[in-house]
């Protein structure tokens, strides 16, 4: 056990990781036709499918960005945000649950259409079913350890889980035997975590890192004038 | 003032005789791979009519184009830049492949294949999405062709605003008419400012909007965002797609496939000069009715020597300032003031544009009533209502295309008298405010037609365009399939890209399972 577990969540996330990253960049520097949200809408546009996009869209962002630091935020800051473990345990069960169940029914919406819908379902690449029904899986294991934490209302099964992710992004040895004793339910929602990450850059996922912030700040109009980048040049010295 | 030059083109309604060649040759060479077969970068629409994709013109639906707000600002009609980043997970205003067709495909090799029978083999439509035969084809690109289908559909027609449509569906008064449609190249377009990626762009030195394959994410705004519901989204690439207004054949001084190969020989290329700064203002104007007379004003005339001086300072070539005053888009739309542009209202300044149709007086003359107008017929008693015309071309604005008619009927009128008669009717150009000279070059231009009179096309520069041309080369705005390589598709991509030469459902070589008709 002890040596499945160092495999697990010792090696695998450095593996995942930069996979992950190394990945994305690759697949960034020499497949940029590729990178693409590969939307289905124009297949099928029914209401309840804009609705399970916006349930799923907006309760995985919630997840990711409460995962992120809820995970990674010192257990001494929490403090100075007036929260003690407990606190902070039944705050992230209770918003993660609401976010985590909105994904969940949108998910559902999705993947019934993903693998029902006539048009849709001849469109999907293999990869668009995978890693919809891996993060199907995810959510429902996901939501599925929150009974559990129930149990555990101390903090004390949260600080394992927290020194664990903390010990890993930072390099530290040891980070797998905090999950020694940690229940099977939360390893396989880590496993499968780390898994989402693994399989990031060879799916659609990719549209993740081209969240497109700066169109909030450029222009409307888009004229690509080289004239003047050609006069620059030959102007100068 | 900042001039930049732009491409042009004239449609010539009155003889365009609707017979697709535009279409079919530009599928031919752009849009005929998977993925993009609903695609039609141009397209011949019969009106009245709702058109492709149905109901195009309804932005109420769509919601494309742009809206003047209170502070006199303009904004995309779908919202500003938050409101539209909301809508990212899901554009509400998407059309779905039902509102063009689904693609589909004949089963050809069935009539050599099919064992032997009794009746004849028929060759089957199967889906080009999911490969399954399609029992009815219930909509295409092209399905109201002249006048198919119900009145009570095609009234839906939003050119009929303010006309009471109702008389219009009785045969004695029905009318119709062709109106290819490809992307306008707006001068202020939406599409562009639609998109998150920033991956449209409008090419500064001919004025062609590309949608860059490499940088497009598929966020889909632009679709919504184009009033005239001219990007397509391509399923299978999961990439936008548009006219590219054949860059290659214009960089290389040739008119575009669709302008080459019409043989009503009604298309006109030509260079328009522009004031790039006066964009915005011109597309701000308070009165919708207004935009016509707003974006001629921006127009500059190149016979002028401080146009020309002040356009070589902003680095117009020479051959391009020579072209602009032989441009047969700045006479059709300027000078002589017959062609108009698509739906100004839009506000997207539109760079295509149509010579209004004319249409038999039969009916009034039947009645023995034809209303005169001084030498030619009123224009009110032409079929084509000039609410109509106004309402496609002018933002229902009549004044410029009552004139717009007069001078085509005026100059039948007058080519008429010097064919059979014994005097030139000069009274009949004066009436129009026009002179022999004038209307003689009209007649070259727009009835003769030649070759060299609709094309003038000067040789692009793309050594001056182009700073650095290998940095420049995969800055494309289109693709076979494989981003912007223009070669080496790569095969069994880890990252799912797919060869274009690879089609999931093509008829190809005998297919067994043609046999039992089973395909999955």
């Amino acid at each position: 056990m002890h040596t499945l577990d160092y495999i697990l969540f010792q090696i695998y996330p450095y593996i995942a990781g930069t996979i992950f990253l190394f990945g994305s960049l690759v697949r960034y520097d020499m497949s940029q036709y590729t990178w693409k949200t590969n939307s289905s809408q124009l297949l099928n546009n029914s209401m309840v499918f804009q609705v399970g996009s916006y349930l799923f869209h907006l309760g995985v962002i919630f997840l990711f960005f409460g995962h992120l630091i809820g995970l990674l935020m010192p257990v001494s800051f929490y403090p100075y945000l007036g929260l003690t473990a407990h606190s902070k345990q039944l705050l992230a069960m209770i918003s993660g649950g609401l976010a985590g169940t909105a994904a969940l029914v949108g998910a559902t919406i999705l993947l019934y259409r993903r693998l029902f819908h006539r048009l849709v379902s001849a469109q999907s690449l293999r990869g668009d079913k995978f890693i919809l029904i891996l993060l199907y899986v995810q959510l429902v294991f996901g939501l599925a350890t929150i009974p559990i934490s129930a149990q555990h209302l101390g903090g004390e099964e949260m600080e394992k889980l927290i020194g664990w992710a903390q010990h890993i992004v930072t390099f530290r040895p040891g980070a797998s035997t905090y999950l020694s004793g940690v229940y099977w339910v939360f390893k396989v929602h880590l496993f499968l975590g780390l898994t989402v990450f693994l399989a990031f850059p060879f799916t659609r996922l990719v549209h993740i890192w081209s969240v497109p912030y700066r169109y909030a700040g450029r222009r409307y109009q888009v004229v690509r004038e080289y004239r003047a980048r050609a006069t620059a040049r030959s102007e100068r010295p | 003032m900042k001039i930049r030059a732009q491409i042009g083109k004239v449609l010539n309604l009155d003889k365009c005789i609707g017979c697709h060649t535009c279409s079919v040759t530009c599928k031919n060479v752009w849009t005929s791979r998977e993925g993009a077969e609903y695609m039609w970068f141009n397209n011949v629409e019969t009106k009245p009519g709702v058109g492709y994709p149905k109901e195009w013109e309804n932005q109420d639906r769509w919601k494309g184009g742009w809206v003047r707000r209170d502070d006199g600002d303009i904004t995309p009609r779908q919202g500003g830049k938050w409101r539209l980043l909301a809508k990212i997970f899901a554009n509400p205003h998407l059309p779905e492949i039902d509102d063009y067709y689904e693609p589909f495909n004949f089963d050809y090799q069935r009539l050599q294949n099919a064992p032997a029978s009794k009746a004849q083999p028929t060759a089957k439509p199967y889906s080009a999405i999911t490969g399954a035969p399609m029992d009815k084809i219930e909509w295409g690109p092209n399905w109201e062709e002249i006048l198919g289908g119900e009145f009570a559909k095609r009234k839906r027609d939003y050119n009929f605003a303010n006309i009471q449509t109702e008389i219009y569906g009785q045969f004695e008064h029905t009318f119709m008419m062709y109106l290819p449609r490809l992307c306008e190249h707006c001068l202020n377009p939406s599409c562009v400012a639609s998109c998150p990626s920033g991956a449209i762009y409008k090419r500064a030195e001919d004025g062609i909007v590309l949608i860059d394959q490499d940088r497009c994410r598929g966020w889909r705004m632009c679709i919504s965002g184009c009033p005239y519901k001219k990007i397509y989204y391509n399923w299978q690439s999961g990439k936008s797609e548009k006219c590219i207004f054949c860059y290659p054949r214009i960089e290389a001084g040739e008119p575009t496939v669709c302008s080459e190969t019409c043989v009503g020989r009604i298309r006109y290329l030509g260079v328009m000069l522009y004031d790039a700064d006066r964009i915005k203002e011109a597309a701000s104007v308070a009165n919708e009715a207004d935009l016509y007379e707003a974006q001629m004003d921006i127009f500059l005339d190149p016979h002028d020597p401080e146009v020309q001086a002040q356009a070589r300072a902003d680095g117009v070539p020479d051959n391009w300032l020579e072209a602009a005053k032989r441009s047969p888009v700045w006479k059709m739309a300027k000078e002589w003031r017959v062609a108009f542009p698509l739906h100004p209202e839009y506000r997207t300044l539109p760079m295509v544009w149509y010579v209004p149709p004319l249409s038999p007086v039969q009916a009034a003359a039947d009645a023995g009533n034809i209303a005169a107008d001084g030498e030619i017929p009123d224009v009110a008693s032409l079929k084509i209502p000039v609410k109509y015309l106004a309402n496609l071309l002018t933002a229902g604005e009549e004044e410029p295309i009552i004139n717009g008619l007069r001078r085509l009927l005026a100059m039948r009128r007058y080519r008429r008298s010097l064919t059979v008669g014994d005097t030139p009717n000069e009274a009949v150009l004066a009436q129009v405010g026009l002179t022999p000279a004038l209307v003689d070059d009209m007649y070259q231009t727009m009835a003769i037609a030649n070759y060299e009179d609709r094309f003038v096309i000067p040789t692009g520069h793309r050594e001056m365009a182009t700073a650095d041309p290998w940095g420049q080369r995969s800055g494309c705005g289109f693709s076979f399939g494989d981003g912007c390589h223009t070669d080496g598709v790569t095969r069994g991509n880890l990252f799912g890209s797919k060869s274009p030469q690879q089609r999931d459902h093509a008829p190809g070589a005998p297919r067994p399972e043609a046999e039992s008709g089973a395909r999955k």
